[in-house]
């Protein structure tokens, strides 16, 4: 029996005539604000990139610097008391002020989401089942049998043993790393073309982290889908998208080609994030280069460069005026810093401010054998 | 991994505290099944090392560490700390004991008390213990304020909730130092924070360990981490010991799979490795309830034979200061075949 639903949406029928290259995602100066008692919280001031139709694409930052609110703003799931400005462009449509109920055909079919805490972003009161098939039968006419099956080999797709079984589950019946191969699976059910990844693996363990880490990039790739990875680790995009944009204080400021942007990084703040990550090369008890203080305040971002109160390259210019966004020797390659690392001007600045003792901003700066210090340590 | 046995442990005396043969066990609901959380491990600590507990959730590393606190005790085993068996001990002799040990955990926001001031929080252990008069307190308490890195004079008034995870963490390190303990069992410090963050705190524990003279027992699932951190790390899985050495050793030649496989887990920040092509463990731990027989590693072990189901391995040296519970450990340079770790088979 098969019940007529809900007529879909225009682009979202199963197989579009769509080509199967060529540009997915257009996101032009998007900044979204908060409204709050404090003030406005600029929380993505001014990102654009495009992304291309099967590549995947990392943002990578602190906690704080937008990257969730970011991947939020172009799925048009952010609460009502934002303001958002600029264009988001899927597929040539402009979805940016798009209402919410226009938007719910494009959700699953189009583009869908897979959260960061399997433990709470399932529903602990639907079976396993329920909760893969409710939006194949909302976006498309399906029989429930033909549903079922589909949630059946789904649930195979992600690696869960046992799938007929745990289709009459519920999610607390469930491990942590189980739970995020079921949000992948409803994720993936209506095909969607866009895939957001919004830290997928900070609340598993290294190991379940690496399966499932190679779960989505093998599903990515099976199916030509595109995808965004937010995450906080460098560790984690590397080898696994093709580019990266690098997020401070809701700004991007360095995108490159994955390799490139390891190989040449160019902002102080890749460069102190990459050293950060304590690495198994280096003998035990070594000095981590850790970045001093936290991000800016984003309801009064200071004026100039964002990063300079905790770069250790800092000059009086960067308190002053802030660095566009320049492009790089390689193509695709863009930063936004005066004295960019591995250039004459960013080496001469060091050695100034590691001369003085301290950046332009106060910052005291030293070198402990082969590690940067910033910040006052004991 | 079903490592039992006492090997690699010191000579008695040298140890600050020497755990031997600790048994936890847990009541799995009313169905008269237990959670072998903890299944016979036995390690020890000299004075200022920095023992790492490492494995995945689940192993039973946390439980080690609070059964050492006697929280709860344990159901068998012996806890000598400075030669004191800890089970013995009375309730007033335990609570006096307590103050030479101290724990920091993994939330740092759900670990401190909402409604109190951070002055409070991190006074708590001295007034308790009446420390000295109000004034040498409150000179020790901003002291310890400056070391971990937060200004008295702004802050002291502060409740946690103005505070971001790593000054929270900031501030649970200053309240299990100000009692000036012998030892610091921190659970899982650093992985509810960013790894700017991370990195901001390793670098304070090392710092207080010199300058407080502490011993630390470094309980994480990143092996990266706990190398940077550790003199000795000991490798769990479900509730034994699976290898146990200094970092470097165990990072360059890991003599058993499991340790091989944690090794190549840690995403690694350079993008000529490929992801997909280091070792990877199928599935997941089994359930503590009911822990697979002889060796318990061998249900997700791509070496594992018929005599690892039957034969529970012993923790036996095969290297100096190498320590290891495998009946058939790598070899240096062996690597383990890689298999499509998405898909786990059960």
């Amino acid at each position: 029996m098969s019940r007529h639903k809900r007529a879909p949406a225009p682009g979202t029928e199963r197989f579009s005539d769509a080509p199967l290259d060529g540009l997915l995602l257009e996101i032009e100066d998007v900044k979204t604000q908060f409204v709050t008692p404090r003030g406005l919280v600029h929380a993505v001031d001014g990102v654009s990139f495009t992304l291309e139709r099967g590549k995947t694409i990392g943002i990578v930052g602190e906690s704080g610097c937008g990257k969730s609110v970011l991947s939020r703003s172009i799925m048009g799931l952010l609460p009502s008391n934002v303001v958002r400005h600029g264009s988001i462009r899927f597929e040539g449509h402009e979805i940016g002020n798009a209402a919410s109920d226009e938007m719910r055909h494009f959700w699953g079919t189009q583009m869908a989401m897979v959260f960061q805490d399997p433990m709470t972003s399932l529903n602990p009161v639907m079976r396993i089942g329920n909760q893969i098939m409710e939006s194949l039968r909302f976006h498309f006419d399906v029989t429930k049998d033909y549903a079922e099956e589909t949630a059946l080999s789904l649930l195979h797709s992600v690696g869960i043993p046992e799938a007929e079984r745990r289709l009459r589950e519920y999610p607390h019946q469930l491990s942590g790393g189980m739970r995020q191969r079921v949000m992948i699976a409803i994720a993936l059910a209506c095909g969607p073309k866009l895939l957001f990844a919004d830290e997928p693996t900070t609340a598993l363990d290294v190991t379940v982290q690496a399966q499932i880490l190679d779960l989505l990039q093998e599903q990515q790739r099976e199916r030509f889908m595109a995808m965004v990875l937010v995450t906080h680790d460098l560790g984690v995009v590397a080898g696994r998208t093709d580019d990266i944009a690098v997020m401070y204080a809701g700004r991007i400021v360095e995108r490159a080609p994955t390799r490139s942007l390891f190989e040449h990084t160019r902002h102080p703040y890749t460069e102190a994030l990459l050293k950060s990550i304590p690495k198994l090369s280096m003998p035990s008890h070594s000095k981590l280069d850790a970045i001093a203080g936290r991000p800016p305040d984003l309801v009064t971002p200071p004026v100039g460069c964002k990063f300079a109160a905790r770069c250790p390259y800092a000059q009086p210019k960067c308190l002053t005026d802030e660095p566009p966004l320049v492009d790089a020797e390689i193509p695709g390659h863009a930063y936004r810093c005066f004295f960019p690392v591995g250039s004459q001007a960013g080496g001469d600045a060091l050695t100034r401010n590691l001369a003085a003792g301290e950046t332009a901003t106060g910052l005291p700066v030293r070198r402990d054998g082969d590690a940067l210090l910033t910040g006052v340590t004991a | 991994m079903a490592g039992t046995g006492t090997a690699h442990l010191r000579a008695p005396g040298d140890a600050l505290l020497r755990v031997e043969d600790l048994v936890v066990e847990f009541p799995a609901g009313r169905s008269g099944l237990k959670v072998h959380a903890v299944s016979g491990i036995s390690i020890d600590v000299k004075e200022g090392e920095t023992l790492g507990l490492v494995g995945e959730s689940g192993c039973g590393k946390s439980t080690t560490g609070k059964a050492i606190m006697q929280l709860p005790p344990p159901k068998s085993g012996q806890v000598l700390f400075e030669g004191r068996d800890m089970a013995k001990l009375s309730g007033e002799e335990l609570r006096r004991t307590r103050t030479a040990m101290k724990m920091i955990f993994q939330d740092p926001i759900s670990s401190l008390n909402p409604r109190r001031k951070i002055e409070d929080i991190i006074a708590e252990g001295l007034r308790i213990w009446k420390v000295g008069t109000p004034e040498e307190q409150q000179k020790k308490i901003d002291d310890m304020m400056i070391a971990v890195g937060l200004d008295p004079v702004l802050q002291r008034g502060r409740r946690p909730h103005q505070f971001s995870g790593g000054q929270c963490q900031r501030i649970s390190i200053a309240r299990a130092v100000i009692t000036e303990p012998k030892l610091i069992i921190c659970d899982e410090p650093v992985s509810a924070l960013d790894v700017s963050v991370q990195a901001q705190i390793l670098n304070l524990l090392e710092e207080m360990k010199t300058r407080y003279g502490l011993t630390l027992i470094f309980i994480a699932h990143d092996l990266a981490v706990v190398k940077n951190v550790s003199d000795r790390v000991v490798v769990m899985y479900l509730g034994k010991i699976c290898e146990v050495g200094s970092p470097d050793v165990i990072y360059q030649q890991p003599a058993h799979p499991y340790t091989r496989v944690l090794l190549d887990a840690i995403p690694i920040p350079d993008p000529s490795i490929r992801p997909e092509a280091r070792a990877k463990v199928i599935g997941e731990i089994p359930s503590p309830v009911a822990p697979p027989s002889g060796c318990r590693f061998r249900t997700r072990c791509p070496k594992a034979q018929a005599k690892c189901a039957e034969v529970e391995p012993q923790v036996e040296e095969i290297s100096a200061g190498q320590f290891v519970a495998c009946h058939f450990p790598l070899a240096p340079g062996e690597t383990l075949p890689t298999t499509n770790g998405s898909a786990p088979i059960s």
